[in-house]
């Protein structure tokens, strides 16, 4: 392009611009994370992209090492020669029974997915109660015994715990924390930012139902579907795929945020391009119609029995078969493939036949108005 | 899914891509209106514009509920939420929208009531649990909403509650319609007629389009081969130099609409002089008011709102966008200072809205088009 003699502006040609516009934009996504609001908001917590930006922005900026610097499900630590994952993990959902489970089963099982997504075996389990004055005693039995349950079937001990009570309406009944503890073996070292150009995603089963479930089961949306909450522990699911398929490069459990949230981060953290069709992502007719009328995506809604694995293409097929063989994994599948760019997008393949990109959300999908 | 898969097979979008093709005449470009949000919605979602020849462009037009409301009516919306002992209820799309001083987000986060429902019956119910409490509905939306609105106002004065109203932000498309045809920087050749909106005021209010301004109207329905069916039959009428209104989501919309829904609507409501739209301005006859044998549930005659006009952030080019002058992404702020996480405009709020639609789901494609042209 031959620069302007008289000085006045020369119109710039559409593509030209709008090329101009995305490299704008994608610098912008590149800049340093910072917090705008002044105080936090729900979307800080619906692990978007607000919540990306507080973590990153507050508390990797102040904690920053690097054992907490890759952001990973599990911390690995190094001790006298072995592996150890460490993860801890809050629990509010609301209501605190729901089909498929409760907040206890959901605090266990959270735990042992984040230590048996970095590889480990999970062992040790720590409990800490906040209730609310006025919560029944009963229903915190209810939850101790569903707690102990999810352990037993796991096989991981709770071996420490806190209890704590604060005053009527400063906590909505009962909330968890748990940590964990688990064993990595020496030769596994998984992460996101392994994923390469070629690599085949896969997910463990029928994405959505946890998050559909609790939507439901608030009964704020008078819809009723037969579909139950997806927690369960997948630390046995894990031992298998790994053993069966040494090209695993990373596992993430789908929670907050969906699979796309987890999409982003692989593309994110790797600096790769993600391709996944909509055609082969498993999703629940319940699901599905649930979402439909909603006006969300289950790509982002959460599940809490499902994982997102990243493995090297000669070890895809057995990989998928360790995965279905597990009655954990029954409803595996391949979703799609690590490209070489463009790097950090997420690209869809529309069942309709169109393309389109998969962002992070800025907060907890919205239901649409119409 | 039954009722949803066969709208979105992939074979018959193929055929249909190339009936439109075929209906394009050599070095002409044709520049379609979809007017509804939700088709906006659509045609990203599913990469619809894939399918379409060069020489289509969708222009996005103003149909988003919460892209058209004026900033001063969310800073009236603000007022009302922080009188004492009000709760303020609002859709979900609506809580992000900004105000002069951030969003209903941002107000809950400093301590106000605001809550999210899922139909105004829901704020009904707010209402009858909390008796002592002041329940305020934030009405939005065309006349696809107005209906809920208007049953909530009926039920409400059944009942006789005292402590429910809703603030009316109930606006029209057709006077939406009409501005932008009027709108001398636009030039469009076809409408891609609201589905959801015609369901009540039906396909005959659209018939002034095709016999004063000699545009083709298909009204469509949401699903993506809807559209492209739409398409199809826009462009067979402009390869005919026909223009008429026809009815492409008949499934779902009756020619003369929903007599009962209207009813209700001209029960409670009735048109304001004039109202001010976010981006094209004050348009006269284009949004509904509680009439007055409903003041009792009327927040503006409730409570006193500061109705104070605020103009929209000078960077915005929402108006613009919203008319379809220009695309989303020729806005100068869109995607570093507008983003879908710190909007300026209402157009980057919704997923309906023309600007977020493209942001969150559209930008490859285009970049793509642009690699394959230059390689």
């Amino acid at each position: 392009m031959t620069a302007p003699r008289d000085g006045s502006p020369q119109p710039v040609p559409g593509t030209v611009r709008e090329e101009l516009v995305l490299e704008r934009i994608d610098r912008a996504r590149r800049a340093r994370p910072r917090v705008r609001e002044d105080r936090i908001t729900m979307s800080h917590g619906a692990g978007g992209k607000a919540t990306q930006t507080l973590i990153e922005a507050v508390f990797l900026d102040t904690f920053r090492n690097p054992i907490l610097e890759p952001l990973e499900d599990a911390a690995r630590l190094d001790v006298s020669g072995a592996s150890i994952a460490m993860t801890t993990d809050s629990y509010v959902v609301k209501p605190l029974f729901f089909p498929g489970g409760n907040i206890g089963d959901l605090a266990v099982n959270g735990t042992v997915n984040d230590l048996s997504m970095a590889g480990a075996v999970p062992l040790y389990l720590s409990a800490a109660f906040i209730l609310e004055e006025g919560f029944p005693v009963a229903d915190v039995a209810r939850i101790a015994a569903s707690m102990q349950a999810a352990a037993t079937r796991a096989g991981v001990q709770v071996v420490t715990g806190d209890t704590k009570v604060v005053e009527k309406g400063k906590a909505d009944g009962c909330y968890i924390n748990t940590a964990g503890l688990g064993m990595i073996s020496r030769d596994i070292s998984l992460g996101v930012a392994q994923a390469r150009p070629g690599d085949v995603i896969m997910v463990s089963g029928p994405i959505g139902d946890h998050g559909v479930t609790i939507m439901l089961a608030r009964g704020e949306l008078d819809i009723e579907a037969d579909i139950a909450s997806d927690t369960a522990p997948l630390n046995g699911l894990v031992a298998d795929l790994l053993a069966a398929a040494p090209g695993v490069r990373a596992l993430r459990d789908a929670t907050r945020g969906g699979v796309a949230t987890i999409l982003n981060e692989i593309a994110a953290a790797a600096s790769v391009g993600v391709v996944v069709s909509e055609d082969d992502i498993p999703v629940r007719a319940e699901v599905r119609g649930a979402s439909e009328l909603l006006g969300i995506d289950p790509m982002y809604v959460a599940c809490e029995g499902r994982l997102v694995a990243v493995v090297g293409p000669k070890d895809a097929g057995r990989a998928l078969a360790a995965l279905q063989a597990h009655p954990q994994g029954a409803g595996a599948a391949i979703i799609g493939a690590v490209t070489a760019g463009p790097p950090g997008i997420v690209e869809l393949k529309t069942a309709f036949g169109g393309t389109r990109i998969v962002d992070l959300l800025v907060g907890d999908p919205l239901p649409r108005i119409c | 899914m039954k009722f949803v898969d066969e709208f979105r097979d992939a074979g018959t979008a193929h055929a249909l891509a190339a009936r439109i093709a075929a209906l394009c005449e050599p070095g002409r470009q044709y520049k379609l209106m979809e007017v509804c949000g939700g088709h906006t919605h659509t045609i990203y979602k599913h990469g619809l514009e894939d399918y379409l020849p060069e020489q289509v462009t969708l222009v996005h037009g103003p149909g988003c509920p919460v892209c058209v409301i004026p900033m001063g009516r969310v800073d009236d919306a603000m007022a009302l939420a922080s009188e004492p002992d009000v709760i303020m209820t609002s859709f979900g799309d609506m809580m992000r929208v900004p105000g002069s001083n951030g969003s209903f987000f941002d107000a809950r986060a400093r301590g106000t009531d605001i809550r999210m429902v899922y139909s105004p019956l829901d704020s009904l119910k707010i209402a009858r649990q909390n008796p002592g409490k002041r329940v305020v509905f934030m009405a939005i939306g065309f006349e696809t909403t107005a209906p809920s609105t208007a049953m909530t106002l009926l039920r409400a004065a059944a009942e006789g509650l005292a402590n429910f109203s809703i603030f009316c932000n109930h606006v029209m498309i057709i006077p939406a319609i009409k501005a932008i045809l009027d709108s001398p920087d636009l030039r469009l050749d076809g409408f891609i007629g609201p589905g959801h909106v015609s369901t009540v005021i039906g396909c005959r209010p659209y018939e002034f389009v095709a016999r004063d301004y000699g545009k083709p109207v298909v009204v469509a329905g949401f699903e993506p081969l809807d559209i492209l069916q739409s398409i199809y039959l826009l462009m067979l009428q402009l390869s005919r130099g026909e223009a008429a209104v026809e009815n492409q989501y008949a499934r779902v919309v009756p020619w003369d609409g929903n007599a009962v829904a209207l009813r209700a609507i001209g029960q409670t409501m009735e048109l304001r002089p004039y109202f001010e739209w976010r981006g094209l301005g004050f348009i006269s006859h284009s949004a509904l008011r509680v009439r007055e044998e409903y003041a009792r549930f009327d927040a503006e005659t409730l409570f006193s709102v500061p109705g104070v006009r605020v103009a929209d952030p000078q960077a915005c080019q929402c108006g613009e966008v919203l008319k379809g002058v220009l695309k989303p992404w020729e806005c100068k702020v869109f995607g570093t200072a507008c983003t879908p996480e710190t909007p300026i405009g209402t157009c980057m709020v919704s997923p309906e809205g023309a600007c977020a639609a493209y942001y969150n789901y559209g930008r490859l494609t285009r970049r793509r088009v642009k690699e394959a042209s230059t390689s």
